[in-house]
């Protein structure tokens, strides 16, 4: 197989969102044929450059989100090709050369103390997996020292706070403080959830509020792009 | 085969028991029989003593000499046999021809009333005085008198909207020049011109038959209408294919894209003249018909449901009863268009739950009987758009659906009562309708489905507990709804200003407009039609 026909068919599958044989892909059609994962592993087996692949997860996903923004996808069908990239990610990975430098950055992400919702975390996290960037999950109900600790370790350009009670929304305003006590102002926190807001964000310190999924990549895009001077 | 067009299959909600669908049918029998029917038409009344019926002349306290018709129960066992419990109703496109099954529900959504005042709309934008100076788009309104090119512009806006599925006239041409000679040619031209859908209308001069005929069928010719069918009962209740031919006119070599309306009766229990001529002719010449009737509780029949329904209903028997004498196994709709009165004033009043008690009844007996029922939702007494509008009609639209009823109308763009016709609230309308089908979507899983489910659910929490990858397949399987089509972006509510844009969108596009070679085929063989450039509503680049 050329690599052309190899990228070709690593796009369309990430295009119909076929992350697995087991998945049926955008129309249906594509159950019991290759997932994204095996055409990306086909891919590095016969020496396609590693490079050109990343590339193609890139206008892949340009691709799919024009097809989001003109109505014919739904967010399912974005999580699915973002879920194609974000595994396929993990296998692509050790073969980049150079790879901070291919990444758009690194993002942490959590659910704050006393909450056990995760689907907006996930979705979040699948999609910007999918987008490029580096993303550490902490899982749900993590407490503002294991959050602090993990920026510690983890070094991420981004810190992603989630809460869906109003009840536990308040943690956020506590992990903010500990990473201002422990001297850590390098790390930008964006935060999300069914009862926060821009002027929540504004009120506990925040450096940004993200309504949803698809808001939080163009904020990231915009912080980059304002941090970079363009 | 015909491919008929889509309609909404519902598992119907009954409002009345068995026992009192029988209570009620046994009253109309007794009305029929005592008083019966006062029939102020020559011609009905001998067709009707032909058939069975015993007439008196009936001259007490009228200024016009009539008939008292006294209609037996054999004479309605035998109507009630020969009426088809199936209809096809066709149109300019085949996809679009009707489908109408008495026996089951399948559920179409049409326009009509006929309206005097045309409401055109447009936005305007308006600041407060306040200090905040909130801006909103509103739409601002023009009443218009109704006109040729109005009812083509309305015709052109239901051809797009995707949930009308047939067209009854619903602005009142009363521009000088057409008299009542020529009104009726010159409405079906008009809806034929710009709508593939299917065409209904009254009559007002039945000698128009003849043209309106002569038009139906230069249009069905003009496409590839196939022959009508439609099942006819025979004794003992059983049902049998009979050939359509029968019930359609030679003048067509397919299936007719018009039918009529007639409504025959003028409650409590009057046989009028000149709309009973025009059920015979309409039904002499083979033609589908809707025998309505629209009785007032609390004026022209009693305001309880039990009273003014089994009033309608005997008044729809008579109305039946007549076509059938005439030709058996001429289609028929059941027309239940009842409404109750306000108290206030006596106007209709259709925003009263009780037209919705009246119209669900309705649809019940009409199934009783297996005949497709012509029903009424939609229409309100509020006078623009709005949430007044929106709350009127969303409880009639979702129950008379939901009852089963074949064949609604009224359903888009009518307010203040029938007196408007608002081309943005027929939008509104459209996208109130389409929620409302997915509302009352039956209930389509099997066996193998469910375990299908169970599997999903056993492999997702297993994993990553978010099943959002299991509804791609659901929404191929067609049991996931859109969203409601004119929901706005922002924290103001946009209904409104979405609606006038999607109009305006409407207005600007091309539609399907009859091909001129038919309009000239058209002008050469039928007389009567008006000036073309009334039919034009395109010659500013745009609707009138």
């Amino acid at each position: 197989m050329n690599q052309e026909s190899s990228l070709d068919r690593i796009r369309h599958s990430i295009v119909m969102g076929h992350v697995d044989e087991n998945d049926e892909g955008f129309d249906g059609t594509m159950e019991g044929e290759p997932g994204t994962v095996d055409l990306v592993r086909e891919a590095l087996d016969v020496d396609v450059n590693p490079q050109e692949i990343l590339n193609i997860f890139n206008e892949s996903m340009e691709e799919v989100g024009k097809l989001f923004e003109s109505g014919k996808y739904l967010l399912p069908d974005m999580l699915a090709s973002a879920e194609c990239v974000g595994n396929a990610m993990d296998i692509l990975e050790p073969h980049l050369v150079g790879k901070q430098e291919n990444q758009k950055g690194k993002f942490l992400i959590a659910t704050v103390k006393g909450d056990l919702h995760d689907i907006g975390k996930n979705i979040v996290s699948t999609i910007l997996k999918g987008a490029g960037y580096q993303v550490k999950d902490l899982g749900i109900d993590v407490s503002v020292n294991d959050i602090v600790a993990a920026v510690k370790e983890f070094k991420p350009d981004f810190l992603g706070l989630s809460a869906l009670l109003t009840t536990t929304m308040t943690e956020m305003e506590a992990v903010i403080k500990k990473l201002k006590e422990a001297g850590i102002n390098d790390v930008k926190v964006l935060i999300g959830g069914a009862p926060t807001s821009e002027e929540f964000a504004l009120k506990i310190g925040a450096d940004g509020y993200c309504r949803d999924a698809l808001h939080a990549v163009a904020k990231l895009e915009q912080m980059q792009d304002a941090l970079s001077g363009r | 085969m015909l491919n008929y067009r889509k309609h909404l299959v519902v598992q119907p909600t009954e409002r009345l028991s068995p026992g009192q669908v029988q209570d009620i049918h046994r009253a109309s029998l007794e009305l029929l029989d005592d008083p019966g029917i006062r029939c102020s038409g020559d011609r009905a009344a001998s067709i009707f003593d032909s058939g069975g019926c015993t007439i008196t002349r009936d001259n007490q306290g009228q200024k016009a000499s009539g008939w008292r018709v006294r209609i037996p129960e054999s004479v309605v066992s035998q109507a009630l046999l020969s009426v088809p419990s199936q209809i096809i109703l066709g149109a300019r496109d085949p996809e679009n021809a009707l489908f109408l099954d008495g026996k089951n529900t399948g559920v179409y959504f049409g326009t009509g009333s006929e309206t005097n005042v045309f409401l055109d709309s447009r936005l305007e934008r308006f600041v407060s005085t306040g200090a905040s100076k909130h801006s909103v788009m509103l739409p601002v309104y023009t009443e218009e008198s109704g006109s040729i090119g109005r009812l083509c512009v309305s015709a052109h806006l239901a051809e797009q909207l995707s949930h009308v599925d047939f067209f009854i006239r619903n602005v009142n041409i009363q521009a000088a020049g057409n008299s009542c000679d020529n009104k009726d040619v010159n409405v079906f031209f008009a809806a034929l011109l710009y709508t593939t859908k299917h065409v209904q209308s009254g009559l007002e001069n039945i000698n128009a038959l003849e043209q309106v005929l002569r038009l139906a069928g230069i249009v069905a010719e003009a496409g590839p209408l196939e022959k009508c069918s439609a099942d006819k009962r025979t004794g003992q209740g059983q049902n049998t294919r009979a050939d359509i031919g029968k019930f359609s006119d030679p003048v067509f070599k397919g299936l007719s894209p018009v039918s009529f309306i007639a409504c025959p009766v003028k409650s409590p229990l009057q046989m009028v003249a000149d709309t009973s001529d025009k059920v015979i002719a309409i039904a002499e010449a083979g033609m589908p018909l809707v025998i309505s009737s629209s009785p007032q509780g609390g004026s022209t029949a009693p305001i309880q449901e039990e009273g003014i329904v089994a009033q309608i209903n005997a008044e729809i028997l008579a109305g039946v009863i007549l076509t059938q004498l005439v030709r058996p196994g001429t289609p028929v709709l059941y027309g239940a268009v009842p409404v109750r009165a306000r108290l206030d004033n006596l106007h209709d009043f259709y925003g009263a739950p009780e037209f919705i008690h009246y119209n669900v009844d309705c649809v019940q007996m009409a199934r009783h009987y297996e005949i497709p029922c012509y029903s009424t939702a939609g229409a309100g007494d509020a006078r623009r758009p709005g949430m007044q509008s929106t709350i009127e009609k969303l409880p009639a639209y979702l129950s008379v659906a939901g009852s089963g009823a074949q064949y609604i109308h009224y359903a888009f763009g009518l307010l203040d009562r029938t007196n408007i016709f608002s081309p943005l609230q027929a939008v509104l309308d459209n996208a109130a309708v389409g929620l409302v089908k997915d509302i009352l979507r039956p209930c389509v899983f099997t066996g193998d489905d469910v375990q299908d489910a169970v599997q999903e659910i056993r492999k997702v929490t297993g994993k990553s507990g978010f099943f959002a990858r299991g509804v791609r397949r659901q929404l191929r399987r067609g049991v996931v709804s859109d969203a409601y089509e004119l929901v706005g972006q922002g924290n103001a509510d946009q209904v409104l200003e979405n609606a006038q844009n999607k109009l305006n969108d409407l207005y600007q596009s091309p539609g399907k407009r009859l091909d001129q070679d038919t309009v000239d085929r058209i002008y050469r063989s039928v007389p009567g039609l008006a000036d073309r450039r009334e039919f034009d509503i395109f010659k500013q680049g745009g609707k009138e």
